[in-house]
């Protein structure tokens, strides 16, 4: 019997025209497309976009050349070189991350003890030249000098859940 | 106005002139048509966008109107990549052969009482001989690339289309056995009658109609019939080594073979000009010469829009139903599709010889 009534009901096209309906009810939804550049979706503090080296209030810059992001750098992205200054401490002279190896996997900002490498919201920046993506030391201080009031008030807004 | 034409331009040998008429002709047919083909693929990806919750194309003019010229302008501005084994001559006639029948059917096609280029007697047979001429477009296209992808496709196109256009055939007999006639125009006058709808073929060929429209949709290799193209096993069928112009006219002919397809099921079974309006209102607001009379009678703009009707569905079916696969569309073709149509010309033949409804008296 359910073979016979299985049998007309795919010979009156049943299951093809739940088929069309459906669609032709998602034809009169509302959209959810995102106009990309005029609209964007709202974006979490923890946000790893372009990499940055922040400074403390005085001017000085954070990192101590530590070297643990260069270390858990998953993609070995990251080249330091260091040096003693002559109020011995521990400055880098080279800080290089490579952003065409970088997976913005955001272990560099993780590892720092002095929150010194931090990944900002910023994402909408490409390069026209080879070097434009090696973000050498001075860029990345200048990204932060840049950025640092937004990168400051994201670390705040992050402090209570770490 | 053609005689109009004809008066202002008897400076000219008469010769010269039928010739500059006919032209004429075409080029109000067939600009028109390539508009239509042009906005139809704008359509197909507003419509498809809008199923699948997004905006589709918006960028190119407002509204992205602009977007099917910026297409053509990409598309005619590309190179033409032959394949080093290709067979150049064959290579170059394929899209020639599957646009040509897809242009040609059009001259017998009536637009409204007397609206057509060549009003043929057999112009129903001179349709299904045009279409089904087509598919030699494709098995060239296929063979002549030597590519074992666009081979596959062409194959597949030819058994489906054969197969296909058997079931159709038999749609279309059943339509001559009501109608009476072969002339499309006969076939639309035929359907006219005191109740509007109800006198429209659809109702007491109603499997036919179905099978021809499904069969239609095959016949054109659209989804969910397009194995022919079957982008997920063999790439893009028959055109994958084709770029540039060349892809164009197949997607050219492909879309005005859609249109076609559409009008011929308005005209044969949806009254093509009629308006449905018959046996609603009075015979006295859709007769005479008054706007309204004009906008509620018969004419050009009903068979448009049932026309539109059609070519909406073929983009609902494209964004509602996955594929089928290849030996499910032999087995709706030769299996369901023809004892169907041949069972319904039996009872249409019946119908006609009792004189049952009130389409046959």
């Amino acid at each position: 019997m359910t073979a016979i009534t299985n049998y007309f009901k795919s010979l009156i096209l049943v299951e093809l025209f739940r088929g069309l309906v459906l669609t032709g009810k998602y034809f009169f939804r509302k959209k959810i497309t995102v106009q990309y550049p005029e609209e964007k979706t709202p974006m979490s503090p923890r946000f790893r976009g372009l990499h940055a080296q922040r400074r403390y209030p005085n001017g000085e810059e954070r990192c101590i050349a530590c070297k643990l992001c260069e270390a858990v750098c998953p993609a070995l992205a990251i080249t330091i070189d260091l040096e003693e200054r002559d109020d011995g401490t521990r400055r880098t002279t080279r800080y290089d991350i490579d952003l065409t190896k970088c997976i913005f996997c955001g272990f560099c900002e993780e590892s720092c003890p002095v929150d010194a490498i931090v990944e900002t919201r910023h994402f909408e920046y490409h390069g026209e030249n080879r070097d434009d993506l090696y973000m050498t030391k001075e860029k990345l201080l200048a990204v932060g000098d840049k950025m640092e009031k937004q990168i400051a008030a994201d670390r705040a807004a992050d402090a209570p859940f770490r | 106005m053609i005689e109009a034409i004809e008066s202002a331009l008897d400076f000219l040998p008469a010769g010269l002139v039928t010739l500059i008429i006919i032209v004429g002709k075409i080029l109000v047919l067939v600009l028109p048509l390539m508009g239509a083909v042009a906005y139809l693929t704008l359509a197909e990806r507003k419509v498809i966008g809008y199923m699948q919750v997004r905006i589709g194309p918006n960028r190119v003019g407002p509204r992205g109107l602009l977007q099917p010229i910026a297409d053509a302008v990409k598309l005619m501005f590309k190179e033409t990549i032959f394949p080093a084994k290709a067979n150049r001559f064959l290579f170059i006639s394929g899209p020639i052969l599957t646009l040509a029948p897809a242009l040609a059917a059009w001259a017998v096609v009536p637009f409204d009482d007397g609206l057509v280029i060549s009003n043929v007697d057999a112009s129903l047979l001179y349709i299904l001989a045009m279409t089904s001429l087509g598919v030699y477009g494709v098995i060239i296209a296929g063979w002549a690339s030597n590519s074992k992808y666009a081979f596959l496709g062409a194959l597949r196109s030819a058994a489906q289309i054969v197969s296909y256009e058997i079931a159709m055939g038999f749609a279309l007999v059943g339509v001559l056995v009501a109608a009476g006639s072969l002339n499309l125009g006969e076939i639309v006058e035929a359907q006219r009658g005191s109740l509007g709808i109800i006198n429209w073929y659809m109702i007491p060929l109603l499997p036919l109609f179905i099978v021809y429209f499904i069969a239609g949709v095959a016949e054109t290799n659209r989804a969910p019939f397009d194995v022919a193209e079957g982008e997920s096993e063999i790439v893009a069928g028959f055109h994958v080594e084709y770029s540039s112009m060349t892809f164009s006219i197949f997607f050219l002919a492909e879309y005005a073979n859609m249109i076609l397809i559409a009008l011929l099921t308005a005209l044969m079974f949806l009254g093509g000009w009629l308006s449905p309006l018959h046996g609603v209102l009075p015979a006295s607001l859709l007769e005479g010469e008054g706007v309204l009379a004009l906008l509620l009678g018969d004419g050009i703009h009903w068979l448009l829009a049932k026309t539109s009707f059609f070519l909406f569905l073929f983009l609902w079916f494209r964004a509602t139903f996955p594929r089928y696969r290849y030996d499910q569309i032999m087995r709706l073709g030769w299996k369901i599709f023809i004892p169907i149509t041949i069972v319904w010309l039996l009872v249409a033949a019946a119908m006609v010889v009792w004189k049952i409804g009130p389409w046959f008296n």
